[in-house]
């Protein structure tokens, strides 16, 4: 397949863009990668995404497809013949997409403010909800990992792009609050887990580097503190 | 339990209605079971304990939680009948892409629109009318979203047209002036049996529900 037939507007540090490219890696399709500058949107961007406005859109054949889980789902069923993403089974499906759901709407939401807290209280009030997201995840992947070692069994799944995508994050707020979110006493599922799937190579090019992520994470923070909106 | 479908549910709610919706198009019996949310069953809580929260569809003992997750389940399980979702991957995209749209803006916005009063009511209908715009043109000059048929984004937005009373009545403005396509593709779907046996008496959503909770919180 010619490279030029799959692009993928998006940016190096979002999550979303990285399910977008690991699915896109564990089909092996060859895409190109078009990195959209931070507070500057394309004109390409706006007129894919007019909806929204926002990152990753992938373009298939200049028809473009938005929403990262979206993008997944849409790259599992055209690139077919490449190992699976989603569960063949409609229940598995429905707990993979039941997950990867609560990830998006209440999980990443918590983790998102952690490292924007100022302060101790505020620092653990804000660490609370995150834990308890971890423990229902560390639940979950002990109910339908079968064995592991990631959530979709002996393979990468959607639950596991899904969620793993936020596994830059969750270091960078580990080496903010100095608190091991992940670890073997209280999540060891999800600690055998996070070095697998960080290790997938599917994963390890895009997962962005911790210290990297810190510093651009920061800089995000800064930016937001110094305009009010 | 002796049905192998169960639905917990509560009567005016979108998310459930989609569910209904869905289950009717399919052809599916089921066993409904109203909850009462302020005093939430032992069953609701034990399937979803998750986010305690209706609807939830226990099929064979096993539960499925959050509505287009059950509603794209339905979809998958009786394949055979009414298919919800196009078979095309582009167009089951676009599918996913506006029932996610449905969920994050028309909710919250519609929501808004009924807990509050003065500018945060008048900014909250603004929105909930530009989000039903946006839909307006989404949907062209097709019969349903669905193309011919009625498909997964109409299900996902149906529910809605059961509030659309309630909304005018809190924000003082009629749908039809604004969003005339949205109004007339609600009444094509509503002669579907599917879709107006699923879906609750919009009056008695405003007059039971709506409008003695806005009484309780302070806003009338």
């Amino acid at each position: 397949m010619a490279k030029g037939e799959v692009k993928l507007l998006g940016s190096w540090p979002s999550p979303y863009v990285m399910r977008a490219r690991i699915a896109l890696n564990l089909k092996s399709v060859e895409y190109e990668f078009l990195e959209e500058k931070l507070g500057v949107k394309s004109e390409l961007l706006l007129k894919s995404n007019p909806v929204h406005k926002k990152i990753p859109v992938l373009l298939h054949h200049s028809k473009p497809i938005c929403e990262s889980l979206v993008i997944v789902q849409y790259i599992d069923e055209v690139w077919s013949s490449g190992p699976a993403i989603l569960p063949s089974d409609p229940y598995d499906r429905a707990v993979a997409r039941f997950w990867a759901s609560y990830v998006d709407e209440k999980f990443f939401p918590a983790l998102r403010a952690l490292p924007m807290a100022q302060g101790k209280e505020a620092m653990e009030a804000a660490m609370h909800p995150v834990k308890e997201g971890l423990a229902l995840l560390e639940d979950a992947y002990a109910n339908h990992s079968k064995g592991g070692p990631f959530f979709g069994g002996g393979q990468i799944s959607y639950l596991d792009v899904a969620f793993g995508c936020f596994l830059g994050v969750i270091r960078v707020s580990e080496k903010v609050t100095g608190v091991a979110l992940i670890n073997e006493h209280t999540t060891p599922g999800l600690a055998g887990w996070a070095e697998e799937f960080c290790a997938h190579p599917a994963v390890e090019d895009v997962m962005p580097d911790t210290d990297k992520l810190t510093e651009f994470i920061n800089r995000i923070i800064k930016m937001k503190s110094q305009s009010p909106n | 339990m002796t049905k192998v479908v169960v639905l917990l549910d509560f009567w005016l709610s979108p998310f459930g209605m989609r569910v209904r919706v869905a289950l009717a198009e399919k052809g599916v019996e089921y066993e409904y079971r109203e909850e009462d949310l302020g005093n939430k069953s032992q069953l609701l809580l034990q399937m979803n304990p998750v986010h305690k929260k209706i609807p939830v569809l226990i099929h064979n003992g096993k539960p499925i939680c959050e509505s287009l997750v059950i509603v794209q389940y339905i979809d998958e399980t009786w394949k055979n009948k009414a298919p919800l979702l196009p078979s095309d991957p582009y167009q089951r995209a676009e599918a996913r892409f506006w029932g996610d749209y449905i969920d994050k803006q028309i909710y919250s916005c519609g929501r808004r629109l009924w807990t509050t009063k003065g500018e945060e009511q008048e900014a909250a209908k603004k929105e909930l009318i530009e989000c039903f715009k946006v839909l307006e043109e989404h949907l062209g000059d097709r019969t349903y979203f669905g193309g011919d048929n009625l498909g997964f984004v109409d299900v996902a937005l149906i529910p809605f047209y059961s509030w659309f009373y309630a909304f005018e009545t809190c924000g003082n403005f009629k749908m039809e002036e604004w969003c005339p396509k949205i109004v007339s593709w609600a009444k094509t779907c509503m002669q579907r049996e599917s879709v107006s046996k699923s879906l609750v008496d919009p009056l008695k959503v405003c007059h039971d529900f709506v409008l003695p909770r806005r009484k309780t919180l302070g806003l009338d």
